[in-house]
């Protein structure tokens, strides 16, 4: 009887194993395979890779960084995310701290007001016309204002900081203390477990946004990464060119392939989120899980 | 003395409120502004609006573009058609997150469990268009996948997968399996940590071996979460997510995967039908807003907990 049921949980786990082991193969092997692709030799790479480089080569990275559009994209995406996750933090705690201040005015009403904006979806043509009479278009600052307060995340903050003991606020404020410095001196460095929390995700969606740009900038000089990115995958003749030039150029050590000058940007593309990547698992669970505290 | 500090519960306003009240005016500003003025912009869709000109310069035209969603009723039959297939072929795999994350429960070892689990999120952390510019290098003809299936003999010449219409529904489930399985898992996998060690404890003195552990005490234990979460889903069915299917979008597949994102934003943005577009969004509002309140009044009903 022992024996048996043994002998049933090895069968288990080698299923389980298997099937676990495929799963997390085929998550992996994509990012794997740009990557070694990105610095094959292009022309080799065309025939074909798979589980190696073939050749090496970084000619497609010195021909992107060549080109204006380029470094000029990454500039603009590393400060929308910087800019944008220090900006929407500062509101979304704020704010959150302001909304848990019992004697506030109008309190329960300015925050369902808040929370409320969660459900109100209008549509992708009346956000544009706002935007648009703002005088938002054409500008850095659509990626950053629209997206300053976030009901979600406020939510998660404010059910943070009424964790927090209050009696720390009361002697503070005894001590004389004003709203702002309790929350800059306070709330802020004893919110910072959910503060992180919320800097990791609002970066990485900062880093990975396009629509917005592609919604309401057409300007060369505001081009995020992700659309450059987009653009070129879209559009072959361009790259064409570029390799011909590259080829006209010279050496076949110096050879691009459209398909190679694609990769290469996927791979740039994809660089800062696998650098943040492992920063931001531990917060994986809390992130999600704080999601089911009910508002 | 605390009395006096924390001011009366129900004495109203108390001059300590103040200033939080004034500090949170911007913020009032910024939700009515971003978020409950676009509703006001709704009013566009009841008149022949046009880029530029004055609402009032523009003929009133009532319920015309809601009669319009009809009379183009082959354009929008196949809109709706495409978003609730790909929505159902979600909803048909929703339980897959769940399963996964019972079977990784099952993995002894804590570092193999974590290095599964770290693998499998990463893909939802990056963009629709980065996986599109991967899909790109491994579906394409000198790709990864096409050089294999010719090796090996399976097909003569590369097929295009990313312009196959046959199989576009199919391929697009399939990637959004892959960006969404490992993130959907957490939430079971801590639901997983939730479910009492005392039940397993007596389960395995009667003798039960883990396939029936699993049946009878993981899987029930998780259930109501999926409840949940499937309600949730069911009320977003006609939203889909505009990023996905506007990035794989293509001549030959758009007419698989123009589903209502895409097609609202192609009607504003691309054909300059403002007001329609406007409709289009408008109905699409009201109907989510409708499901999820079915959704939570359902769950009500069976569960006796409300969702939200």
């Amino acid at each position: 009887m022992k024996k048996k049921k043994k002998r049933q949980d090895w069968v288990f786990d080698i299923f389980n194993y298997l099937i676990i082991g495929i799963i997390t193969i085929l998550c992996i092997f994509p990012f794997y395979y740009v990557f070694i692709y990105s610095i094959s030799d292009a022309k080799l790479a065309e025939q074909g890779i798979s589980l190696l480089p073939k050749g090496f080569s970084l000619q497609s990275y010195i021909t992107l960084f060549k080109l204006n559009d380029i470094p000029h994209a990454i500039f603009i995406s590393v400060l929308r995310t910087l800019i944008g996750t220090v900006g929407t933090v500062l509101a979304c705690s704020f704010f959150a701290y302001l909304v848990s201040i019992p004697e506030m005015w109008f309190r329960s009403f300015i925050y369902r007001l808040c929370i409320f904006s969660m459900y109100c979806n209008a549509g992708m043509i009346p956000v544009y016309l706002v935007i648009k009479g703002l005088h938002l278009t054409n500008s850095f600052w659509v990626y950053i204002i629209p997206g300053l307060a976030v009901a979600y995340y406020i939510i998660l903050i404010k059910t943070y900081i009424e964790s927090l003991p209050a009696s720390l606020r009361e002697s503070a404020m005894l001590d004389g203390a004003g709203t702002l410095s309790v929350y800059w001196k306070i709330v802020l460095p004893l919110s910072k477990p959910i503060i992180a929390t919320i800097a990791l995700f609002t970066a990485v969606g900062q880093w990975n946004s396009w629509f917005d740009n592609k919604l309401y900038n057409t300007k060369a000089g505001l081009k995020t990464l992700q659309l450059v990115l987009y653009d070129y995958l879209n559009s072959s003749s361009v790259l064409q060119n570029m390799s011909n030039l590259d080829l006209a150029a010279g050496r076949a050590s110096q050879m691009t392939t459209p398909m190679s000058l694609k990769v290469a940007i996927t791979v740039i593309t994809i660089l800062p989120i696998i650098i943040v990547y492992p920063f931001m698992q531990r917060y994986f669970t809390k992130g999600i899980m704080m999601g089911a505290v009910k508002g | 003395m605390y009395q006096k500090i924390s001011g009366k519960k129900t004495g109203g306003l108390t001059k300590r409120g103040r200033t939080p009240f004034l500090l949170s005016l911007p913020f009032v500003l910024f939700f009515i502004v971003f978020s409950y003025l676009p509703l006001a912009g709704w009013i566009i869709g009841f008149f022949n609006y046009k880029p530029g000109l004055n609402l009032l310069d523009c003929e009133f035209v009532g319920l015309k573009y809601f009669m319009e969603i009809f009379k183009d009723w082959r354009q929008t039959s196949i809109v709706l058609r495409n978003t609730l297939v790909l929505s159902g072929l979600n909803l048909l795999f929703s339980w897959v997150p769940m399963i996964f994350a019972i079977m990784l429960n099952e993995i002894r070892s804590n570092k193999v469990r974590k290095f599964v689990q770290t693998a499998t999120t990463l893909p939802n952390f990056v963009s629709w268009i980065i996986v599109y510019g991967i899909a790109f290098a491994i579906f394409s003809n000198e790709g990864i996948v096409n050089n294999l299936l010719t090796k090996i003999g399976i097909l003569n010449t590369g097929v295009n997968v990313l312009g196959n219409e046959k199989i576009a529904w199919w391929f697009q489930t399939a990637l959004s399996m892959w960006k969404n399985l490992g993130w959907s898992a957490i939430i079971y996998i801590a639901a997983v940590a939730g479910i009492s060690q005392e039940l397993y404890d007596a389960a395995r003195v009667d003798g039960a071996g883990r396939l029936a552990e699993i049946r009878h005490i993981t899987l029930p234990g998780l259930l109501p979460t999926y409840f949940v979460l499937l309600l949730l889903s069911i009320s977003n069915i006609l939203s889909n997510g505009f990023d996905q299917y506007f990035a794989f979008s293509n001549p030959m597949v758009s007419s698989k995967l123009n589903v209502l994102d895409v097609y609202v934003y192609n009607l504003g943005i691309g054909q300059n039908l403002y007001s329609y577009s406007t409709v289009v969004g408008m109905s699409k509002s009201l109907i989510s807003v409708l499901l999820l309140v079915g959704a939570n009044w359902m769950s009500k009903k069976i569960r006796k907990e409300s969702i939200f």
